[in-house]
């Protein structure tokens, strides 16, 4: 691990003079990821601003009748919530589907949003790789690349965002609360991440020196109809090949609402809101959720190794609309998919 | 600011550790895990992949079971931790290391206090309410030599699940 400065600030104003007065200073918050990354020379921060100190761990209602979440809440408390488990199920399904309790006990909110890719080459610094450092190349293009992205990948950059909760939080319409040096702003959830284009080096749009300090959820949380589906190579504490979390509104035997976002198969969690546009006054069949499977991976394309996540992506995709619609989530212990 | 180091400068930890209070000096880079095991003598607590994949880390810390290694042991100045060595108790054995040892639930041991020490914490926790989700639950403590099915065993019978299931038939 590197030499670093630590600095651990009492005000969230003092954290953003802290991080703005060093070029490449890192928040320091759970530390599951970052720490991590230091102990393979990926992320070599020369500050390390802990934010532990800072009141960012309520859980407030907004007066939209949501929930904001301070930044600094854990993983766990989050899933655990009673407020969270009654009004947005989905997201504490998609919590549970992710890491292990230890990593969730210490894992942050903020810290989930800022977690970054389990490409095999960007945790090896003696490989090329252009997330890690830009205009070295990208070996997973030619390497061991079954984990890979199928949708919005580029010649740069065929990594994949990690985390569960980031999808049930782009499916729900979060927004993403910044404080920077210059002053705060928010952040709809689906222009938080972007995609690698050619500057994979940057996972999100955050500027540099700013602080996340809360997620909104707004009040629709989709308490019916929902699920989130995780398919990985072992049962538990895995990362996902292809995760979908679906939420639905039907009425009246027709869709009026509905979200659909991937994750494990782009560099941010994938939504299409043609398609949900789409499905809207659709009856929640078969043929609806073929097409929208359809819709929603054209235009995707393997690179060798991971070309079967195509066709999985699909049958997940199909078979989670299948359990939201029928009211049936899936249960992320006995971990039988029907 | 509360606290600045600069890079070759230690700083101020305070800690209770298995019920003592300390006061010490850190580098910022020490983990959790290395204090422990080398300032503090703790072997108990493993490393085992350092990488928080593998659970032979697990400790309590204010009562929460997490990774010791992918803590920087730094940032939690002022709390609480409890480590295998601390769970015992002065008329014996914890239930959970007593029920390991009926169970026969571990085989070559370097995971063990990894498992208890997890064991402990999903117990406090309190939403493991079936064999599926106590497996599920610990799923973050790995075990190479495959001890899970007595590993649930003796979580079970500390959770009093089994005698009372065992009555039922």
């Amino acid at each position: 691990m590197n030499r670093f400065e630590y600095l651990r600030p009492d005000s969230i104003s003092d954290a953003v003079k802290a991080l703005s007065g060093v070029p490449g200073a890192q928040a320091l918050a759970g530390g599951t990821n970052l720490v991590d990354l230091m102990k393979y020379d990926v992320a070599k921060p020369p500050r390390v601003v802990d934010i532990n100190r800072l009141p960012l761990r309520a859980i407030e209602e907004t007066a939209g009748g949501g929930l904001k979440i301070g930044a600094l809440v854990s993983n766990s408390d989050l899933a655990w919530d009673s407020r969270i488990v009654k009004r947005y199920p989905l997201l504490a399904s998609a919590i549970l589907a992710g890491a292990s309790p230890q990593l969730r006990n210490a894992a942050t909110t903020g810290g989930n949003l800022l977690q970054r890719t389990r490409c095999y080459y960007f945790y090896d610094p003696s490989t090329p790789c252009n997330k890690r450092e830009p205009g070295t190349g990208c070996a997973a293009v030619d390497g061991v690349n079954r984990i890979h992205a199928i949708l919005g990948a580029s010649e740069s950059c065929i990594a994949v965002h990690p985390s569960d909760m980031c999808v049930a939080l782009a499916a729900l319409d979060a927004t993403v609360h910044l404080q920077g040096a210059d002053g705060s702003r928010v952040v709809p959830f689906s222009e938080f991440h972007r995609l690698p284009a050619d500057q994979p080096q940057h996972d999100n749009t955050m500027r540099p020196g700013e602080l996340i300090t809360a997620v909104e959820l707004p009040a629709s949380g989709f308490v019916s109809y929902y699920t989130y589906l995780k398919i990985r190579d072992r049962l538990s504490y895995a990362f996902a090949l292809v995760s979908v979390a679906v939420a639905l509104k039907i009425e009246a035997g027709a869709i009026t609402d509905a979200r659909v976002a991937l994750g494990g198969v782009a560099h941010k969690p994938w939504r299409d809101r043609d398609i949900e546009e789409w499905m809207r006054g659709k009856v929640p069949d078969e043929e609806t959720f073929v097409s929208c499977a359809e819709a929603l991976l054209r235009g995707a394309k393997g690179v060798g190794q991971n070309n079967f996540k195509l066709e999985l992506a699909h049958r997940t995709i199909v078979r989670a609309l299948r359990q939201a619609a029928a009211a049936t989530p899936q249960d992320q212990s006995s971990k039988i998919v029907r | 600011m509360a606290q600045r180091s600069q890079s070759s400068s230690a700083l101020e930890l305070n800690l209770t550790v298995n019920g003592t209070r300390r006061v010490l000096t850190v580098e910022p880079w020490v983990t959790l895990l290395d204090l422990l095991r080398e300032q503090f003598q703790l072997t108990g607590t493993k490393k085992g992949c350092d990488q928080g994949q593998c659970g032979a880390c697990t400790v309590l810390v204010d009562g929460k079971r997490v990774n010791s290694c992918l803590i920087l042991a730094i940032s939690r100045d002022g709390a609480e931790i409890t480590t295998v060595e601390g769970l015992a108790q002065a008329d014996g054995l914890h239930p959970l290391q007593a029920a390991f040892v009926e169970r026969d639930a571990f085989q070559c041991g370097y995971c063990t206090p990894g498992q208890i020490c997890s064991a402990a914490g999903l117990l406090a926790e309190g939403h493991a309410h079936s064999r599926a989700e106590i497996r599920e639950q610990m799923s973050g403590n790995i075990c190479r030599c495959g001890a899970y099915t007595n590993i649930a065993d003796a979580i079970e019978d500390v959770q009093g699940r089994r005698a009372r299931r065992e009555a039922a038939e």
